[in-house]
């Protein structure tokens, strides 16, 4: 197992290897001279060619990657165009409030989903399943957009019970993410739904469910210990896939409820072409997408004793 | 008939409710087990035995089955009446079932200690310690090498016939009173069945737990059985002991049964198998349910469904050929 680990983390090194090479790739790709994006058009040619060879830019190309994974490995990854400011600093400034966000959003989206569909494959055929699947094909229709505006009215302007805007000022303020978490979960919670119900239909049908009843173990025994661990394996992969990408598709949520985060970042970035941003961001979401990678691999091998990978 | 009666099953009757029609699986089945007995049961696929086995267990997936009728006395206490928690405590403890396939009867993700421990915890009051202690030492009563290490793999590092010793002492880890065994040896391959069946015969003889055992093989019936039990399409047809049924078959069916059967000491080149098919479930005949099979058809077979009478003590037919004779 531990060689396992060691080996699949060894294998991300090629892995962050061609993701840096696609991103630096990205700038030496669009049109238009950085600098003059820079200082813009009406700087004399001595002061752009200065500027240049102060950032590098008049190096060979593969010298300039050499130098971008060097700097990345400095925890450097240049600085905005427009805010003159280092891009690391940024960065490290918008994660907490899109991680907080992604994190009420799957703990939401995982822990309702999984119960609603164990308790729609118990009760299959019932008047709740039939409502549970008919509230997940909602969930996977709604937008999120309406959705955040219709919760921002009624919990933040009709009851007043949660604050519709903003994170809060600094550190986690759970009340801040609520209606922002449940928006950016709700279509994954109900995906979860569905993919519980299914896996645990199928699960309910094994021998080895009706081994454990046989026995006299209580109907939750039965269907939680002995169930629903053998429907979770498929729900953990979209589990680990799900959560990157909503890191990485929070926009819409973050700018409905004035969240200051890493996609508002990106948007803005995108917008206003401050590619050295827009890098840093699409490296750091790519990062997290091996990373979380990673941790479902291992988290198979914990949940299914057959996957021991040595 | 002047003996210990363990489990005593009246008139069973578990019928399916589905879209197309009412499967009568079960259609009064009747059956006794005495302390320490192993009672057979033959019949072919889809003859009922299963079913009444999870019918006694209680464990008819519900819709589409039901227990429509009859009784299932147990000690003389009448198990279709108690309670799911009542039942739970008799499921696991006091009668143990092992199933067809190892292979998928044991739970992929749990340790084989984790499945064994959970039902000692629950039934015997006892630590987990404790239990892993009896798990342990089932373990090794049923033949599992080096049980000590072995209480902690998952049930895919055993083979076939190393899962079903699993079951096996899974099951009897309770000190169960009665084991039902559905066929138990029929996924495994020939000399794998052969020590499964002297296992459980084994271990029958130390700890007296009596054993009802679903089969279509006529050998381990001959084999392993005191008692003997047949179906077809969902009846009784002939409850004898296990001598009688060999030497002095009363029902056609039983009878076609066992000329269809190989025989060693005659060289035959072809064996003689009972002509048609079952009756559809879903729409039994209005007589008896073998009457079209019937080499000894008459007319009243087509008419009514014969009822098991006991035409010489302690053997039971279900046939008109025999009700005539009594009148």
């Amino acid at each position: 197992m531990i060689r396992f680990i060691i080996w699949r983390i060894l294998q991300c090194v090629p892995v962050g290897l061609g993701i840096s090479m696609l991103t630096f790739l990205m700038l030496s790709l669009v049109p238009g001279d950085p600098v003059t994006l820079m200082l813009g058009q009406h700087v004399s040619p001595q002061i752009m060619n200065n500027v240049r060879q102060e950032l590098g830019l008049d190096l060979p190309f593969f010298s300039r990657y050499l130098q971008y994974v060097w700097n990345i490995l400095h925890g450097d990854l240049g600085r905005s165009y427009i805010q003159h400011q280092e891009v690391t600093t940024m960065l490290l400034d918008k994660i907490p409030i899109t991680f907080n966000l992604t994190f009420v959003a799957t703990t939401f989206a995982v822990t309702a989903g999984v119960l609603i569909g164990v308790l729609s494959a118990v009760k299959q055929g019932s008047p709740w399943d039939t409502f549970t699947t008919g509230f997940t094909l909602l969930g996977i229709s709604v937008p999120s957009f309406w959705l955040g505006m219709i919760l921002q009215l009624i919990f933040g302007v009709i009851f007043r019970i949660l604050p519709v805007s903003g994170s809060g000022g600094d550190g986690f303020q759970l009340q801040y993410y609520i209606l922002p978490g449940f928006t950016l979960g709700f279509a994954s919670m109900a995906m979860y739904a569905g993919l519980t119900r299914s896996g645990m239909l199928e699960v309910l049908r094994q021998d080895y469910i009706r081994t454990a009843r046989a026995k006299g173990l209580s109907k939750p025994v039965v269907v939680f210990k002995h169930g629903l661990k053998n429907a979770l394996i498929p729900v953990t992969t979209h589990a680990g896939m799900d959560f990157a990408s909503l890191m990485g598709g929070t926009v819409l949520t973050e700018m409905i409820f004035s969240l200051p985060g890493i996609g508002t970042m990106l948007i803005n970035a995108v917008s206003r072409r401050d590619y050295p941003v827009v890098q840093g961001v699409t490296l750091f979401l790519a990062l997290v997408f091996v990373l979380v990678n990673l941790l479902v691999d291992i988290l198979y091998a914990v949940l299914d004793p057959r996957i021991r990978y040595d | 008939m002047g003996r210990d009666l363990l489990i005593h099953v009246k008139d069973l009757r578990t019928y399916f409710y589905t879209d197309v029609g009412v499967v009568k699986a079960v259609d009064g089945v009747n059956l006794e087990i005495g302390i320490g007995e192993t009672l057979g049961i033959v019949g072919e696929s889809g003859s009922g035995k299963s079913i009444t086995a999870m019918s006694m267990m209680r464990l008819i997936p519900q819709p589409p089955g039901r227990i429509e009728g009859g009784e299932v006395l147990f000690y003389g206490k009448d198990l279709l009446k108690l309670s799911e928690k009542e039942m739970m405590k008799i499921r696991g403890n006091e009668i143990a079932m092992i199933f067809q396939d190892p292979m998928t009867s044991l739970n992929p993700v749990l340790t084989v200690g984790e499945q064994m421990i959970e039902t000692i915890v629950l039934h015997q009051k006892v630590s987990r310690s404790m239990a892993k202690r009896r798990a342990i030492e089932m373990l090794e009563r049923v033949g599992i090498p080096e049980a000590k290490g072995r209480v902690n793999n998952y049930p895919h590092l055993f083979s076939g016939g190393m899962r079903q010793r699993v079951m096996i002492a899974m099951a009897l880890s309770c000190n169960p009173k009665l084991l039902i065994a559905d066929e138990p040896t029929t996924a495994l391959d020939v000399t794998i069945q052969a020590q499964i069946l002297d296992l459980m015969n084994n271990l029958q003889q130390e700890l007296g737990t009596a054993i009802m055992l679903i089969t279509h093989n006529l050998g381990v019936i001959a084999e392993l059985c005191q008692k003997v039990l047949v179906m077809y399409a969902g009846n009784t047809v002939e409850y004898t002991d296990v001598n009688t049924l060999f030497a002095k078959p009363m029902h056609p069916y039983t009878y076609g049964m066992l000329e269809s059967s190989p025989k060693l000491e005659l060289r035959k080149q072809r064996l003689d198998p009972i002509e048609g098919h079952p009756p559809d479930p879903y729409r039994l005949p209005q007589g008896c349910n073998f009457a079209q099979r019937c080499r000894r058809i008459m007319p009243v077979c087509e008419r009514e469904k014969p009822t098991l009478l006991e035409i010489e003590p302690g053997h039971f037919v279900s046939c008109f050929l025999y009700e005539r004779v009594k009148i």
